[in-house]
């Protein structure tokens, strides 16, 4: 069968893809030389403040702005007026804009604004105190669960576990600088969606999306919580229009935690059943979780081991006042792992079998691909020296700091999104590849240049990458690992058509017919004949004045990405039973993701989903104040992120090669930060005998679960 | 415990926010806040009272002078990033926990955010900007980008500064000293391992002769 017209090179014939690449963008990240939204101050600009609710359900009253317009320069601008209805503690009323950072802080202090309080819920970890706040979905069923928990020789467990509430905690807070000029409106966003947002700006200021042009050419984190233009978003736009100037509007800290995304909670009563040789048979879970005043749906439950036959599901959505919930990297799936793997991992404990094989035993039931999962496993035990250091439930050696292993496994889809790039050969030689795409730090830059790079063998400096705008051709939403499927893929099929053409332009002048030629290692060539060749420079030459402009695509013909990857990862935990500290002394990461464009990036992704996941799993937690319905700790000394010295050895291995390889480019963002949760919280509970419920697991809790049975 | 953070080396030279609202004894800056302070702690007949409008003040940023009129409560950082236009150091946290905004003032590492300009004046302030020399990275940046200490990039420039300045005074440190140094500086993509690794390596580059001043 003849080969698709676009395609991968075979793995003989790769020149950069699967190797090593420092990301292009990385000197001028690295020497403070990268513009972010942030970053930008133009000629004329007011510096705005937003003024929030300090109510988490409340109807404003009254608002008085006089004495914060006596300042220099102050304009204020109304985004919720009298009689409206808020539903969380910082929600926007009103935005305040001055010369300065300094009296516009002054301003929004000098705001006056009164509210009759409502009645709030902020805590949904005991549901019984819910009230009509939680809202039951229907019941599913599959198989005959009850027969399956009542079989004869059938193994029992039941348990609660839980996951918390926790905030993206961008770096780059959310937020934008807008301007105008005659009608048209240029924004610098800090966003995951520069070709999405334009119609939303030109929706809401009443003006053609012809005149919205969106830049970001940094943005500086975003994690599923930077998709939309926000209300801040339009309304700074409107006020820049009102005032006629510039308006340079970021959320402060404190908001930036209080309002700017949630992850939805997850809490569940799960049980599950297996026969005695380890097999499972039946799950049955009574869930609950809250993602703010929209509630929240019962997560993918039971995660990734999909196929157990019987099974029965209850969830409740509780409506609650903590600030809505946004997508968080790899959406519900944490939390999905969380109650599944631990509730299974504490099945085996009760079957007296080693996880490892519990886990490989019924990778069966997570669809097609448990001979995936089955090698992963594998490697993962090899790299976290299993089979020295795991040992039954409670580390029996003297000594109140007691060491375990844990292990989890997880799976993401990750196909590419639909995505347009143009990609332009001039006749100096010099090559462009622009698309409405944006760097969230994932090295988007450097693999479109490796793509491009690849087909035209030319070396990444070569390729002039640019994204970041939306005058370029849309490109998809950088969120659920789409972006590397989508952006690789139209560049492979944009960079093939126009070499194409290039070979049209030149194969004359090589007494060749254009497809007899090949572009190897910098030149343009008879294929396996290199004294026929010209260099890629003198090629170019020969388009005379006119360069080739061509439009690549995602989708297109010829499968050049698929969906669908899996993972399983160790974490290897020292808990100190008198202090309830747990530290991480290793975790290891086995992903695959098809094929792999940059090995180094890839990398990356893995190291930084597994910080992220040890900061989930052991420290941060958005907490709320019951009596005031108020975020306790919207700052960063007491939001605790994992510090450099908290990690641990951190231990990645992609899956690659014959099996990998051949389903193309798929995407890597969500899958390693899925299993850190549960990972650990099975560690812990191998190293004291006892499972911490719910993570985050903080000291307090490591100490209760010790007293209620685990090894003191 | 993991969480006791260790704050970069001692900041002497810079006052913190802290130390600052203990108000009494801190020279330039006790009038700044007089108002609030003059109850507890009348200024000194001779400290000279500045603000609250704006004043003149000079900055030594990167070897150059630069002469700025701000109200005395502005922060180093917001006179680097609004009023000069100087945008390394990056704001998130703005009181003194994250190190996003570390600059380097007197070779000593600082929170940006945490010192008031008019307390950096006769100080030597280097920034992210003033680290590469003749269009060349610094050893320390150098290191970031080949063992892809980055990602988002935002809290990058701060930890170069942070690794310079820890570099300068412990120029071969172990792991485990990279890890202690290194506490005041937080990620949000996860790139410590990264670092951890470019901190040892521009150590040994620094000490191979490529060093910058």
């Amino acid at each position: 069968m003849p080969k698709c017209k676009y395609d991968w090179p075979e793995a003989g014939q790769r020149k950069l893809i699967g190797k090593r690449f420092n990301r292009v963008d990385g000197p001028a990240k690295s020497s403070g030389q990268a513009k972010y939204s942030y970053d930008v101050n133009r000629p004329g600009m007011l510096y705005g403040k937003i003024v929030g609710s300090p109510y988490a359900h409340a109807k404003i009253k009254s608002i008085d702005t006089a004495e914060a317009e006596k300042l220099p320069g102050v304009k204020v601008h109304i985004i919720q007026n009298v009689g409206q209805e808020i539903f969380w503690a910082g929600d926007e009323i009103l935005i305040v804009a001055a010369p300065t950072e300094e009296v516009a802080r002054d301003a929004a202090r000098r705001v006056k604004i009164e509210f009759d309080v409502l009645p709030h819920l902020v805590h949904e970890e005991d549901l019984s105190k819910v009230g009509d706040r939680g809202k039951p979905t229907a019941e599913q069923k599959s198989g005959d669960p009850a027969a399956a928990f009542n079989a004869p020789d059938t193994v029992i467990s039941e348990g609660f576990y839980g996951s918390q509430v926790i905030t993206h905690c961008c770096l780059e807070a959310h937020g934008q600088v807008t301007e105008w000029s005659d009608q048209n409106l240029q924004v610098w966003a800090s966003t995951q969606n520069v070709s999405g947002i334009p119609g939303e700006f030109a929706q809401a200021l009443n003006v053609p999306a012809t005149n919205v042009r969106v830049l970001t050419p940094n943005m500086g984190g975003g994690f599923g919580s930077k998709f939309g233009a926000d209300r801040w978003g339009t309304e700074c736009a409107k006020f820049s229009r009102e005032v006629g100037k510039p308006i340079k509007l970021m959320l402060e800290r404190d908001g930036e935690l209080m309002v700017a995304g949630a992850r939805p909670s997850h809490f569940a009563k799960v049980r599950v059943a297996a026969k005695k040789d380890g097999t499972i048979t039946a799950w049955e879970s009574e869930s609950w979780s809250t993602g703010g005043p929209q509630g929240s749906g019962m997560p993918p439950i039971p995660y990734v081991l999909t196929g157990i036959p019987n099974q029965v599901k209850r969830h409740t959505s509780v409506a609650t006042n903590i600030g809505p919930a946004r997508a968080w990297r790899a959406p519900n799936h944490p939390q999905a792992a969380v109650l599944t793997i631990c509730a299974l991992d504490d099945l085996a404990a009760k079957l007296n079998m080693g996880p490892m094989e519990f886990f490989d035993k019924n990778a069966g039931l997570t669809g097609d691909r448990g001979a995936v999962y089955r090698q992963e496993l594998k490697k993962a035990a090899e790299l976290s020296e299993w089979k020295k250091l795991w040992h039954p439930r409670g580390d029996k050696t003297p000594g109140h700091v007691k060491r375990g292993l844990g292990v989890s496994i997880h799976t993401w889809g990750g196909r590419g999104h639909n995505s347009k790039c143009n990609v332009t050969i001039n006749p100096d030689g010099s090559v462009e590849v622009a698309l409405g795409s944006q760097d969230l730090g994932t090295g988007t830059r450097t693999i479109i240049a490796i793509a491009a790079a690849e087909t035209f063998g030319l070396q990444i400096p070569d390729i002039k990458v640019n994204i970041g705008d939306s005058a370029f051709p849309p490109s998809g939403a950088s969120g659920g690992s789409t972006t590397v499927g989508g952006v690789s893929t139209a560049t492979r099929r944009g960079t093939t058509d126009a070499l194409d053409q290039l070979f049209a332009a030149v194969a004359p002048s090589l007494g060749a017919t254009p497809e007899q030629l090949e572009a190897v290692d910098g030149k343009i060539q008879v294929k396996g004949d290199s004294s026929k060749s010209l260099t890629w420079k003198q090629a170019c030459a020969k388009l005379g004045l006119k360069p080739i402009k061509v439009q690549g695509a995602n989708p297109g013909p010829c499968n050049l990405g698929s969906s669908g990857v899996g993972g399983a990862q160790v974490a290897d935990v020292s808990v100190d039973t008198e202090t309830g500290i747990v530290k991480i002394n290793k975790m290891v990461a086995v992903q695959d993701c098809g094929l792999i464009l940059d090995m180094k990036t890839a990398e990356s992704q893995c190291y930084g989903a597994l910080i992220m996941g040890i900061t989930y799993s052991l420290f941060e937690e958005k907490v709320m104040d019951h009596a005031t319905g108020r975020m306790l700790n919207p700052n960063m000394e007491f939001y605790k992120l994992a510090g450099i010295g908290d990690i641990g050895e951190l231990v990645v291995h992609m899956m690659t090669g014959p099996g990998y390889d051949e389903r193309g480019v798929i995407g890597l963002g969500e899958p390693p930060v899925i299993s850190p949760g549960a990972a650990i919280s099975n560690a812990v509970a191998n190293a004291i005998g006892a499972r911490v419920p719910t993570i985050p697991i903080t000291p307090d809790k490591v100490l209760a679960a010790v007293a209620k049975g685990g090894i003191a | 415990m993991s969480r006791k953070r260790d704050r970069k080396p001692a900041s002497n030279a810079a006052v913190s926010r802290r130390d600052f609202l203990k108000g009494a004894g801190v020279a330039v800056s006790g009038g700044l806040i007089a108002g609030e302070h003059a109850a507890a702690a009348p200024p000194d007949a001779k400290t000279p009272i500045l603000g609250p409008g704006a004043v003149p003040v000079t900055l030594r940023i990167n070897g150059k002078p630069q002469k700025l009129n701000i109200e005395p409560r502005v922060t180093l950082l917001d006179a680097l990033r609004n009023y000069l236009d100087i945008t390394g150091a990056k704001k998130v946290c703005d009181r003194a926990t994250c190190g996003a905004c570390t600059v380097i003032l007197d070779g000593k590492p600082v929170y940006a955010c945490n010192v008031l300009a008019i307390e950096a004046q006769g100080k030597d302030i280097q920034t992210i900007e003033g680290l590469a020399t003749g269009g060349k990275l610094h050893p320390v940046s150098a290191a970031f980008v080949e063992h892809d200490a980055q990602q988002c990039g935002f809290c990058t420039p701060g930890f170069v500064m942070a690794v310079k300045a820890f570099l300068d005074r412990h120029p071969t440190p172990s792991m485990e000293d990279v890890e202690k140094g290194l506490g005041g500086n937080l990620c949000r993509c996860g790139t410590y391992a990264g670092i951890r690794h470019a901190a040892l390596d521009a150590a040994k580059a620094l000490k191979g002769g490529k060093a910058h001043a």
